[in-house]
């Protein structure tokens, strides 16, 4: 599904280098954790996968599905069945969010050949996958995240989700600023989108997210490269002993 | 070249022509108002109100004075796409400035209102009319303000008696037709409501051919104790060869309430002043306004609250989106006066620029003369959200959707606030067009 090979990344226009050499396989339906102490590049990898244009690529490759993702606008990635929740969603004012998600949707049903939806037809799958996060059916015709509250904006994200149905999806820190109650659902929401055609990478500072989404594999971001790999209970012993216990293999 | 002297050939063949048939009173205020002009003249950039507006390019042309009708009439069909959909009410329609019986239907108004052309009022409804005109859109300190009402000849006069409604909206359709050449018309329009009335009117600017034409229009309103007016502005006007100069004065007594939308989509140079005097107590007035400006265009709006009297609530939103190489100007002024206590005035003047060779002049000004109000006012001019932007695409929607998109959004709160649904779902219409336009535009370069 996704094969990141030697990704170096520079950021904004010091082109400080954030990623160094990053190297990552995620196979299809698999669920793989990265996880790392601020400033590791957590963010910076999932809005490279996004296509942000702050994120230059210098050197590596990334291959989805065979396609080399580097030069491809963010929105072709997105048709092409990419998706990135976003660590701060955005506010966008004076666009209705049913009005948006329509208009993602038909924008990705027209990539993969399929008949754009109406009005009607929308509102009812609309209306199914909203119950996977449990949203307040008045938010829809609120701008686009304009005055949601924390938790409203992240379960906004996974409705997209829910919606557009990408084959890899990027959660960044979909858990940070949400009390337990709203992490329980939303993690319950991306439980129920997991499938074995759809890959899910999860971003996090931290393990708690991981006791309700079980990771396949957990990878340990330290400083711009993948310093540790392992399966499920690295995130345990990280718990544990915290990310100092791995700050001499940065340099090894 | 448009100077005094042609105008003053024009003032006596007006004179002459109507000799017999206007009352004295107009008389004399067409000549006192035509004096005040040959001493303004027309207004130049050093006049700190024409700072950023040069009507230098609208001067260059001979313009002829539009007195009569022109000789080949125009046909319901020529100008139906000028009705808005889904308007049910009266419509009164002038060509070149000038009342068209044929084109108009008042079909049945309500009882107490009136809607008709002001050549015709001046004559039938003298009483009612002459109280009122002039008095709301002084022309001592501008030139094409007392030019108009040196031709005070005809345009729209609408009456509401106390007490009366008008549930449809009154539809004034003003067309300019330029088979001979370029012309200046300018309608006189005075909207009186009485005691208690209420009504909507929508003012609306069109174009049919391609020379150099001048509208010099001026607009009175007088909204008497308790009345309530909405009142929409439509300029349509010819993008490459139209001139738009507009005076909209108003006056408002106990407890009324005005309600304005002045949409700018066309003109190759657009002044618009709208002044509002909240003359007593409690009146209320509500000012938006969209501009939509492209390449080669210069809008200019100026607008006006005086707050004279307690009470008085003043809200404003103007938003802007312009694109190409373009040019835009806010100036608002809010004036809360010492005697205006409990004064709430709110400003609000956004815009929104689509290329690096758009500009904009914005200054909103507050001058407050008592310490027991709650003022606020902003101005902002930015581009799209870059963040904002990556949001959308990274849903899928292409640049170009995700664009319009935003600057759909941006404008979508001032086009909320229409309240008639004709008007409303045209103004979309109209900012998606417009959007579109844009794009055909980069494509065929």
């Amino acid at each position: 599904m996704l094969e990141i090979r030697n990704l170096h990344v520079t950021v904004g226009e010091a082109g400080i280098e954030i990623l160094k050499g990053i190297n990552l396989k995620v196979g299809r339906g698999e669920v793989h954790a990265i996880m790392g102490p601020n400033g590791s590049g957590k963010s910076t990898l999932a809005r490279t996968l996004a296509g942000h244009p702050d994120s230059n690529v210098t050197q590596g490759e990334i291959l989805y599905e065979g396609k080399n993702l580097i030069g491809m606008e963010p929105d072709q990635r997105a048709r092409e069945g990419v998706f990135m929740a976003f660590q701060y969603p955005v506010e966008i004012p004076g666009i209705s969010t049913a009005y948006f998600l329509r208009a993602a949707l038909n924008a990705v049903r027209t990539q993969r050949g399929l008949e754009e939806l109406d009005a009607v037809e929308f509102l009812g799958l609309l209306k199914e996958k909203m119950k996977i996060v449990e949203m307040d059916p008045g938010l829809l015709n609120r701008p686009v995240n304009e005055g949601f509250s924390g938790g409203e904006k992240k379960r906004n994200e996974i409705l997209q989700m829910a919606v557009l149905e990408p084959k890899l999806a990027i959660l960044d820190e979909t858990d940070s600023g949400l009390d337990i109650d709203a992490l329980k659902v939303v993690a319950a929401g991306v439980n129920r989108l997991k499938s074995p055609d759809r890959s899910i990478v999860l971003v996090t500072h931290y393990q708690r997210l991981l006791n309700y989404i079980t990771p396949d594999f957990v990878h340990i971001l330290l400083e711009g490269r993948i310093v540790k790999s392992g399966k499920k209970e690295l995130a345990l012993e990280l718990e544990a002993k915290g990310y100092d216990w791995l700050k001499g293999e940065v340099h090894v | 070249m448009f100077e005094i002297d042609p105008c003053r050939e024009a003032f006596r063949t007006l004179e002459k022509r109507e000799a017999s048939k206007v009352p004295p009173e107009l008389v004399s205020l067409r000549r006192t108002a035509f004096s005040r002009f040959t001493e303004l003249g027309f207004p130049t950039p050093r006049e700190e109100e024409w700072k950023y507006t040069n009507v230098s390019p609208l001067l260059k042309h001979q313009f002829k004075f539009s007195i009569e009708q022109p000789a080949n009439g125009l046909t319901a069909e020529e100008i139906h796409s000028f009705r808005l959909s889904g308007l049910a009410g009266a419509q009164l329609v002038f060509v070149n400035g000038l009342f068209s019986p044929k084109l108009s239907h008042t079909g049945e108004l309500p009882s107490g209102v009136k809607a008709a052309s002001l050549s015709e009022a001046l004559i039938h409804d003298p009483g009612l009319v002459r109280p009122e005109l002039a008095r709301t859109a002084p022309y001592g300190r501008n030139g094409f303000t007392a030019l108009n009402t040196a031709f005070i000849h005809d345009g729209a006069f609408i009456h509401l008696s106390r007490g009366s409604g008008c549930e449809k909206p009154i539809h004034l359709v003003f067309i300019t037709q330029t088979p001979s050449g370029p012309l200046i018309s300018q309608p006189r329009n005075l909207i009186v409501l009485e005691a208690g009335s209420r009504a909507a009117v929508i003012e609306s600017y069109y174009f049919l051919d391609g020379k150099a034409y001048l509208t010099n229009a001026v607009t009175e309103i007088v909204l008497k104790e308790d009345a309530s007016l909405d009142y929409y502005k439509v300029q349509r006007e010819d993008a490459r060869n139209g001139f738009h100069v507009a005076t909209t004065g108003v006056r408002q007594d106990r407890n009324s309430r005005f309600f304005s939308f002045s949409i700018s989509l066309g003109a190759k140079l657009e002044r618009e002043d709208l002044n509002v005097l909240l003359g007593a107590e409690g009146s209320e007035c509500t000012l938006n306004g969209l501009y939509l400006v492209s390449d080669g265009q210069h809008i200019d709006h100026h607008t006006v609250i005086d707050h004279l009297k307690p009470q008085g609530t003043s809200h404003q939103l103007y938003k802007g989106i312009l694109k190409g190489k373009s040019h835009a100007v806010f100036n608002g002024k809010v004036f809360v006066r010492e005697d205006a206590r409990k004064s709430d005035a709110e400003q609000v003047n956004k815009n929104l620029l689509l290329s690096d060779e758009a500009g904009v002049d914005t200054k909103p000004q507050l001058e407050i003369s008592n310490d027991d109000v709650k003022c606020t006012h902003g101005a902002a001019v930015g581009q799209l959200d870059e963040d904002a932007l990556f949001y959308l695409k990274s849903r899928g929607l292409d640049d170009e959707n995700s664009r319009d998109l935003l600057t759909h959004g941006f404008a979508a709160d001032v086009i909320n606030r229409a309240r008639i649904d004709a008007v409303r779902m045209e103004l979309d219409r109209e900012l998606w067009a417009w959007l579109q336009n844009d794009h055909l535009a980069g494509e065929t370069k």
